[in-house]
């Protein structure tokens, strides 16, 4: 970090960031030290517990395993983007879905990334990247299947299982570097 | 993380031409994508390259296609895009099997197939795959392109017939005639890397590999032949033993992964009569 980065931009939580960080720099190290948000944890640091788990456009991501460089362009949301309100976040806390803690953030982010209405086996696949030594997940599962019955509508739902995010003005200093977006698939 | 990232260089080519331009002038350079694998190396310090090419924005690397009867993947194509291509699901389902045991979410949004030949792990999951179903490895140099049968592509532990001015840019499936089978062992079914994993189809000649078990993926053609010579199962079995050189490891044995490899064998030699 001692010569000269150019800035790389992405919108964290719905805000413009811009920040100037060596590019191999580990998002988990960006959004903890750089962006002073702790709430995403570090267990393994090598892919395995998921505690690290933050969505970028809207998937979920191992943020110990993404270089900085690679998010720009991209919205980016943590625990702390769900802004302590998100059904998840409550049905969590009441069901027995959090015990130490460590894992939870994790959790309920690779849970926000479902689709609506997720069965029981989309959650355990889901999930199946996160590892949690208190709960034996049962609490977890009960918690997301709460968090899902306290949303009438689906639509509902939807809207407060997707993180809201004001559109992006971030703009990569070099768009060919630009992060596509989440599961572009071009079947000709 | 053990490596510190100061010293590091990152390059980041606009298009795939650039890259290559990088990698001929500007080498040695490490290529980056997904990073699934490059960052627990960083993090444990057991990593030796110091200059990465970062691949990841090239767009022109990613989809996947059918052009007549290949099916073409981008290097890029994530673990993700492979399970949710119908495509694959219709005309390599032992892909997108594969790639649904790869990791787990997280790990399958951003992991790649081009990453996974690249890196050349004796256990890549999806290697087998690719051996069994004959598929070719797309290398693009600065003034060429050409295709190498994936099973000639190592040529030795981690080691390729790739030049480091060459990328990675696709892989090519010619169709797969006969029913295909994948399993993987391991000590659970998300995360876990396998003790032995193995693909292969059922036709007239039997098309068989196995990951985990020798230096690099292997095509076991003699237990093949003797398949399709009308062998017994035990038979093929012995011929097996021969073919395959597993070690012990942190992950298994040797005894329990020849085991496991003839057992695996005769599971498919028996539900895909």
């Amino acid at each position: 970090m001692k010569r000269a980065q150019r800035p790389i931009a992405f919108t964290l939580n719905g805000k413009r960031v811009s920040l100037r960080v060596h590019p191999m720099t580990r998002l988990l190290d960006v959004l903890r030290e750089e962006c002073g948000l702790t709430g995403t944890k570090e267990g393994c640091g090598e892919g395995e517990c998921g505690a690290c788990t933050v969505l970028v456009d809207g998937q979920a991501v191992n943020s110990c395993l993404v270089p900085v460089a690679q998010v720009a362009g991209a919205k980016v949301v943590t625990i702390e983007g769900l802004k302590g309100r998100h059904p998840l976040q409550r049905a969590f806390a009441e069901h027995g879905g959090a015990q130490c803690g460590i894992c939870t953030p994790g959790m309920i982010m690779a849970a926000a990334a479902l689709g609506p209405r997720p069965t029981l086996g989309q959650v355990r696949t889901g999930l199946a990247g996160n590892i949690c030594r208190c709960t034996g997940y049962e609490g977890i599962y009960r918690a997301i299947k709460k968090a899902e019955s306290r949303s009438k509508k689906p639509e509902a739902r939807r809207q407060e299982t997707a993180p809201t995010i004001a559109p992006s003005k971030a703009r990569t200093p070099n768009p060919e570097s630009r992060i596509p977006k989440a599961g572009t698939q071009r079947a000709r | 993380m053990r490596t510190a990232i100061s010293p590091l260089v990152m390059r980041q080519p606009r298009s795939v031409r650039d890259a290559l331009r990088m990698l001929r002038d500007d080498g040695p350079l490490t290529p980056m994508a997904g990073c699934t694998d490059l960052y627990v190396g960083l993090n444990f310090g057991t990593l030796g390259d110091r200059r990465f090419l970062d691949i990841w924005g090239l767009d022109e690397l990613r989809g996947i296609e059918v052009r007549g009867d290949v099916l073409r993947l981008g290097a890029l194509t994530t673990y993700a895009e492979i399970i949710r291509s119908a495509d694959v699901r219709r005309r390599l389902p032992m892909l997108a099997a594969a790639s649904r045991e790869i990791g787990a979410v997280q790990i399958q949004n951003r992991g790649t197939i081009g990453g996974n030949i690249a890196n050349g792990s004796p256990a890549g999951d999806a290697l087998p795959v690719l051996a069994a179903a004959d598929a070719l490895v797309e290398l693009r140099g600065i003034e060429w392109t050409r295709r190498v049968p994936f099973t000639d592509f190592y040529t030795g532990y981690r080691a390729s017939v790739r030049r480091p001015d060459e990328l990675i840019t696709a892989v090519e499936f010619p169709r797969v005639a006969g029913r295909q089978w994948f399993r993987k062992v391991g000590t659970r079914a998300a995360q876990s890397i396998s003790k032995v994993v193995m693909a292969a189809v059922r036709a007239d000649r039997p098309r068989i590999a196995f990951g985990s078990v020798a230096p690099t993926v292997v095509r076991v053609r003699r237990t093949e032949d003797a398949l399709a010579a009308g062998a017994s199962v035990e038979e093929a079995q012995r011929v097996l033993q021969e073919e395959i050189s597993p070690i012990d490891d942190i992950r298994s044995t040797v005894a329990y992964r020849r085991e496991v490899a003839a057992r695996l064998l005769a599971q498919f030699w028996s539900v895909t009569r």
